[in-house]
Order: C-alpha cells, then structure tokens, then sequence
C-alpha cells in the first residue's frame, strides 16, 4: 500500500513554547497524554478526558484545541503553546498576576486551562466585552470559583493594558 | 484508549484504498470531537484511524457567487464562523457552527464529522438540510452525490459504504432575498446538546411572496428530520404571523420525539413550533436585509 500505517512508537516533531521537541508517541496517546507523560509539561491537566472542561486546553497553530481530543501523532509539525510558555514563575504574565491578585483559583486545576484561553483571547481581541469573555470560555468549567473572580481577573488585566 | 494505528493519507485514492482494504474497522478523522472521545470510551471499535485533513478536498472552503459553496468535509468550525462571505451570505451556518461546543472543540470539530457521526441532535444537519445541501461522497466504485435529508438512516447511521468517505458538502448559491437560520433549545446558555433545534430557510420574490421555504429539526426523530410540508405550505403566500405559525403547526405535528433524560416528547413538539416559528421570523428578516 502506498500510504503508511503506523502501529507502533512514532516520531514527533513539533515546536512547543518556542523550542523544537522530538518524541515518541504511540497512536493511541492523546496529546494531552505526550505533553504531561513524554515532555513533563504537567500543567495541562486531565479534567475530564472527553472535551467538556477544558483544562487540557493548549494553542496549535493559532488556535486554542482540547488535547484531551487530539491525538500525539496529529501533532507532528505543529507549533503548540502550553501553560508553561506563558510566564515563569518570578516572570509572570499579568494576567497570571491577576488570578492571583484576584483569587481567580482555588485547588487550580482548571486555572492552566483557563490561563491559555484567556490569552487566546486576548490576542485575538484585546478589549472583549463581558459577553464575549464568557463565550469564548463557555468551554472551560471550574468546580471551585464560581466564575466571578477568574471575570474579575481577566477585566483587571484588559483594564490595566488598555489604560496603558 | 486500546492501540491503534494511524494513516495520514494525501489524497482520496489513498484514503479510500485503506477504507477497501481494513473495512469498518478503519475510520476517518476529522477533528476527532466525536471519535477519539468514542474510541476512548471503548464506545467505538475502531482499528485504524485515518487522518483525512491531509486530503486537500478535504480541507477545502471556497464560495463563488454563481456555484455557491463548497466546504471540505473537514473544514473546523472556526475557519466557518470568521469566513467573511459565509457570514454575509449563509449565517444558518454561522448560528450552527458557532454553538457546536466551546471555543476550543470549534478549533478542531468539522460539519462533516457532525454529519458523519449522523447523531440526531446534530446542530448543522438541519441548517444544511434547510440550505438545500449536497454531500459528494467517493469510494472504491468511485463518486455520488446524496443530499443532505437522505444522508442519515438511523442514530450513529448513514448511507456511507465501508469503503466510502465524504469529501464535501455543497450549498447552493444564495438567491435574492433569502434568509436561514438555526435555533435549538437547551436548558443552559451553552455547550449542551439540543433538546430541539430548528434549522430553516426562506426565500421571496421581488413583492415579498415566498417561493421556496425548507424546515428541518434536530433531536424529534430517529435522524434529522426534514419537513417539506411546512416550507411548502408557505409558497406562494405573503410570509404573515399566521402564515408562519401555520407552518410552525405543521412542524410540530410533524415531528415525532421520545421522552428521555433531556426532555419529554410533549416538551419536545411544544418547542418544536416555538423555535420554528421563530427561526422563520429571523431567516425572514434576514431574507429583507
Ligand atoms: C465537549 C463537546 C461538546 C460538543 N457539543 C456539540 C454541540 O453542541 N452540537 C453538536 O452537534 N455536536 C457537539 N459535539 C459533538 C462533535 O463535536 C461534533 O459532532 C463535531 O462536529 C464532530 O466533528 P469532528 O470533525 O470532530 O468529527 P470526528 O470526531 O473526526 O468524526 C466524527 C465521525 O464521523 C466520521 N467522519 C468524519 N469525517 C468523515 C469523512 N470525511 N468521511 C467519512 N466519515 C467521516 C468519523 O469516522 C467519526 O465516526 C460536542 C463534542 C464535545 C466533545
Ligand atoms: S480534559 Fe480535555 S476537556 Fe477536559
Ligand atoms: S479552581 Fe478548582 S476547578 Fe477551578
């Protein structure tokens, strides 16, 4: 047969917060699964394993994806933003400032999640309304805030770079 | 999820020589919103998954103002919803796509694998059975085209072969004064499945009489349900409140739901003509924009 079929271990290659990464995956490996077991990249974490809370949620090629729901081998060649290529813990980005300044976490799990949405976002649209926030995270669920101080959170940091 | 193997084909023949050869073991991968979350629930017997967003046929989205549009079976959501002269000359397709789960299944999720996954509550079936939609389908005896309201056969069923795969669904040109649009009913804002959803399509003539009108629901049947009666019964007339109520009555009788978790088969037809009435009053005004 002309095409390959690949069964066992495969080679990725893929640019993850700036840095090419190679690694093997087997087909069966979600994404979420190679970024937290082969890379170390634990800070997308596994909330629910079938697409409705978003805490696995990373940016490929421009757009934010569940990884929960994309396959390690459909990653090969892409260029994925993580959590971790966000800020670092004595550089954070203002927005991470502001979730903790607001107390937009409590146990953290969907806080990675809702960090790189957000800023997925922001990019696209820096001065969002209310609306238009909570309907772009309509996919990230939290168990814990109750939504308002991660709202506070994002609209001091709109506040704070549209001010400048 | 149990191994698998994975095949990421350029092009149809490849794709299809696969699908002959591994039969309904093999299946195509489009963003993968409904198979890798089945096939990691062991929901899905599924052996080989075949990448289709390598298939340029597949990925194609192109709109000509004489051939209407052609939207590749795996063309995500969002390419869809921010494409400008989808927006200006089929927002059904917008209201379908943009509420296809959050941002972040829109990323990936395709209208192809809605239709593909033929579930009845699928929110694009009825907007592209209302626009009047085509899909172009190829396997080893080569290339059909089946319209969009005969595709699905039962829950999780459609007339594909082993060896088949979508490559596209074709809409037709947008005439004058013409309007769609899609509404479900869910109990919460968003990301929820369709307790009903109405999916519509209105077309008038230069004195505002309609000539053409589709309806179409989700989640009253076994498979989206297409309603000739209830367009039909509005051609020929000036699209008055009673008119459309008639058509929505028409609708509502039509439909025939269950009673499940997310609602009883009375909430169902109540709903039925609330949401077709109103998504032909906003394809209306649409249609006089
Ligand atoms: C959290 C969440 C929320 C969701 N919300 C909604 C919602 O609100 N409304 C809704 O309608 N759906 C919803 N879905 C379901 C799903 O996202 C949609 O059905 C989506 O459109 C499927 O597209 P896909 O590209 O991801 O398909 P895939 O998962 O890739 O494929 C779906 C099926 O179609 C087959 N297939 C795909 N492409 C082809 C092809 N070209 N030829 C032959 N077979 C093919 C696959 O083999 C598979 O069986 C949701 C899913 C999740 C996880
Ligand atoms: S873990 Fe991916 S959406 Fe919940
Ligand atoms: S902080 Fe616990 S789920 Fe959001």
């Amino acid at each position: 047969m002309a095409v390959q079929i690949a069964s066992g271990k495969v080679a990725i290659s893929a640019t993850i917060n700036g840095e090419p990464q190679t690694w093997l995956s087997e087909p069966r490996e979600t994404l979420l699964e190679a970024l937290r077991d082969r890379l170390g990249l634990t800070g997308c974490k596994e909330g629910c394993s079938n697409g409705n809370c978003g805490a696995c949620n990373v940016v490929m090629d421009g757009r934010l994806v569940n990884t929960c729901c994309v396959l390690a081998v459909e990653a090969q060649e892409s260029e994925i933003t993580t959590v971790e290529g966000l800020g670092t813990p004595d550089g954070l980005i203002p927005l991470q400032k502001n979730f903790l300044e607001e107390a937009g976490l409590q146990c953290g799990v969907c806080t990675p999640g809702f960090l790189v949405a957000t800023k997925a976002l922001l990019d696209k649209n820096p001065n969002p309304t209310d609306d238009e926030i909570r309907w772009w995270l309509a996919g990230n669920l939290c168990r814990c805030t109750g939504y308002d101080k991660i709202l506070n959170a994002i609209k001091k940091t709109i506040a704070e770079t549209t001010t400048e | 999820m149990r191994a698998i193997q994975y095949a990421a084909p350029r092009s149809l023949g490849d794709a299809v020589a696969i699908l002959q050869e591994r039969g309904n073991k093999a299946r195509i991968l489009a963003g993968g919103t409904d198979l890798i979350v089945q096939v990691g629930e062991d929901a899905r017997d599924v052996d080989v998954m075949v990448d289709g967003k390598h298939i340029p046929e597949l990925m194609e989205l192109s709109f000509d103002p004489e051939k209407g549009l052609t939207l590749g079976a795996a063309v995500p959501c969002y390419r869809i919803y921010e494409h400008p002269e989808i927006k200006k000359h089929y927002p059904g397709l917008v209201d379908s796509t943009s509420i296809i789960g959050g941002t972040g299944i829109q990323g990936r999720a395709s209208v192809g694998g809605n239709l593909c996954n033929s579930g009845p509550a699928a929110d694009s079936i009825p907007t592209l059975i209302a626009y009047g939609a085509t899909v172009r389908i190829v396997g080893a005896n080569g290339e059909r085209t089946v319209p969009v309201e005969n595709f699905c056969t039962a829950p999780g069923r459609n007339v594909l072969a082993a060896d088949e795969l979508l490559i596209s669904i074709h809409l037709p040109a947008p005439s004058a004064h013409s309007g769609a649009c899609y509404l479900r009913f869910i109990p919460r804002n968003e990301m929820d499945i369709a307790v009903v959803g109405a999916g519509v399509s209105i077309t008038l003539d230069d004195n505002g009489i309609v000539t053409a009108a589709r309806v179409a629901l989700a989640a009253v049947a076994p498979t989206p349900l297409f309603v000739p009666e209830a367009g039909d019964s509005l051609v020929g007339k000036a699209p008055t409140e009673e008119a459309i109520a008639a058509a929505a009555e028409i609708a509502k009788n039509t439909a025939r739901p269950i009673s499940d978790m997310r609602g009883t088969a009375e909430h169902r037809k109540h709903l039925v003509g609330v949401l077709t009435r109103r998504a032909l009053h906003r394809a209306l005004e649409r249609a006089r924009a």
